[in-house]
């Protein structure tokens, strides 16, 4: 008897243990980005950093603006929701609403694998195939540009989009429906006005996780947004993201330099915005597990 | 009246099928152009020879085995701690504050850039423990981004194990060990194999947290030890486009890598969906 518990003490010490190494892991990262780029601070002001509008962390003396580089972020994500958000939805509502139960079957999947498609690979079309494409189509100077990111970068979410966009979905009750069918409403009315409102915080969870994966992306807007760090005057010019910049330049960067702790701090702004975004989606789900909580 | 209601209706339908067109159209393109382009390049001394003439010809096998390193590797780090987290919130700790702030703490960090683990990796292991550009550092890097979505996937897969399953065992006199051991664990394997699965789809094709951790354009041969560079099917396609001197001719083998890097992705993914499609038979 006291082995035994004696043993189930060291099994649950065991697990205890493993627990907090992972969660010090987690936890590490968030010290680490503090800590090696709150040091670029100590040669400019954050105002300096956020709103400078030059970055050019080789010249002599360098600059460290990073403002061209959140606004390319900005200019490509926004640009990346127009696609995403159209098709996402409305494929998510099609497969929801139209789709018979063996297209649903087929293309619920399909979506899934999609969606698990590497961001190299989407990169890589869109640099060989897209971007050459749209320079020849729109005789634009160079084909990589803010443009080319956003359509790639949305085609690229959508699968995410519309997989948790089918989810929200599918957690309205069916008594919802039933009473607009039963005062008399036609599936279009049932849809816009009963279902949509009723999914509409898990569908906005869907959209802000989307926006979320395109900031974060690095691959794809690397290799299709061109890399100039200027602030873009439209949306048919090379730009160059913040993820783009950590990816293209962390190799040359000498360790401990202002470079070096200037591209930590780019780092810990995608950190923070993406944890901004996933703050927000979590409030808004869990507004919506009580709303059709309620509802049931 | 109604059919003004019914016009609306129809409209309405027809545009959300054209959206359902136009997503599958966009990624049906590219998956066409990746096969089409690239199944002409593979061969057998494609999977299996190292590259040749300045990356121009020979095969892509050192990048191939380099992935299957890195993935293995991230998750024999990521499997056992994240079980063990998982285990150790659901079963070990009551439902409270404290496993809620945690939950969302470890939401909030699979929702963090790849960038930014390799930027991690980068400061920790590479640069602190001294690693350097290594298998090693790679796979611990990439291990700990998984981290993350495999302590959900598990989490979720074992509260989905009904509490009566628990209490019927303890009732029979089992310990809290023995319960996880003979009943949760068992139950809920194959929701726990499903996020593993998917999660080695993602490690596979994750280029942005090996850039600097592990990967490297070309190795002389295949690695020796954990702690060489290493060359990675997603890295080398970005190399490929990038960096050498024969534009065109790397080109084609990156389409091949493409194809190659697609096709392994879409077979673990479809091991995962089936895995999950019995699971659910499984419970009824």
């Amino acid at each position: 008897m006291n082995i035994g518990k004696i043993k189930e003490s060291v099994y649950k010490w065991f697990f205890t243990v493993l627990a907090f190494a992972s969660l010090l892991f987690l936890v590490g990262i968030t010290i680490i980005l503090f800590k090696e780029g709150l040091p670029v601070f100590k040669e400019l002001s954050v105002f300096d950093f956020i709103l400078g509008r030059e970055w050019y962390p080789t010249y002599d003396p360098p600059d460290f603006g990073i403002l061209p580089l959140i606004t390319a972020s900005l200019w490509v994500t926004v640009g990346a929701l127009f696609v995403c958000v159209p098709l996402g939805v409305g494929s998510a509502l099609f497969l929801h609403e139209l789709a018979g139960p063996r297209q649903r079957a087929v293309l619920k999947p399909v979506i899934e694998i999609l969606a698990g498609v590497p961001s190299i690979v989407y990169g890589f079309f869109g640099m060989i195939i897209v971007a050459p494409f749209l320079q020849k189509v729109l005789g634009l100077p160079v084909g990589q540009t803010a443009f080319t990111g956003s359509l790639i970068l949305g085609v690229m979410a959508t699968p995410t989009v519309c997989s948790l966009a089918e989810d929200a979905l599918s957690f309205v009750p069916k008594s919802f429906r039933e009473a607009s069918y039963a005062v008399g409403a036609d599936r279009w009315q049932t849809l816009t006005r009963v279902v949509i409102p009723a999914a509409g915080s898990g569908i906005s969870t869907a959209i802000i996780l989307g926006m979320s994966r395109a900031v974060g992306e690095t691959m794809t807007v690397l290799m299709v947004t061109g890399g100039a760090a200027v602030i873009p005057r439209s949306l048919f010019q090379p730009v160059r993201p913040m993820t783009a910049t950590i990816a293209a330049e962390m190799g040359e960067a000498v360790m401990g330099s202002t470079h070096y702790h200037a591209l930590f701090a780019i780092g810990l702004v995608l950190f923070l915005i993406t944890l901004f975004f996933n703050i927000i989606a979590e409030l808004i789900s869990r507004r919506f597990r009580l709303k059709l909580g309620a509802g049931r | 009246m109604k059919t003004r209601n019914q016009a609306v209706q129809k409209t309405g339908f027809f545009i959300l099928f054209l959206c359902t067109l136009a997503t599958l159209f966009f990624l049906g393109t590219i998956i066409y152009f990746i096969v089409a382009r690239g199944s002409g390049i593979i061969s057998w001394e494609f999977l299996t020879q190292v590259p040749r003439k300045a990356m121009t010809a020979g095969g892509i096998a050192p990048a191939i085995l380099g992935t299957f390193y890195l993935t293995l590797g991230a998750i024999l780090v990521s499997l056992p701690l994240g079980l063990a987290c998982a285990v150790y919130l659901c079963e070990y700790t009551p439902r409270g504050f404290i496993v809620n702030i945690i939950r969302i703490s470890i939401n909030n960090l699979a929702g963090v850039p790849s960038v930014v683990f390799g930027l991690f990796g980068l400061a920790v292991f590479v640069k602190f423990f001294n690693f350097g550009v290594s298998i090693l550092s790679g796979s611990l890097t990439l291990g700990i981004m998984v981290l993350p979505s495999i302590i959900s996937a598990a989490q979720e897969a074992l509260m989905a194990v009904p509490q009566s399953y628990r209490e019927a065992s303890l009732a029979l006199g089992a310990t809290r060990w023995q319960t996880i051991k003979k009943v949760v664990i068992p139950t809920s394997l194959p929701g726990i194999l499903t996020g593993v699965i998917l999660s080695v789809g993602r490690v596979a094709g994750e280029t942005a947290p090996i850039l600097f951790t592990a990967a490297t354009f070309y190795t002389r041969g295949f690695p020796k030890s954990v702690f060489s560079e290493v060359m990675a099917l997603p890295y080398h396609i970005y190399a490929l486009m990038t960096e050498g001197t024969h534009p065109q001719q790397q080109a084609q083998i990156a389409y091949g890598c493409a194809l190659i890097l697609l096709v392994l992705v879409i077979l673990i993914s479809s091991l995962a969906i089936v895995v999950r499609h019995k699971q659910r038979i499984g419970h009824g």
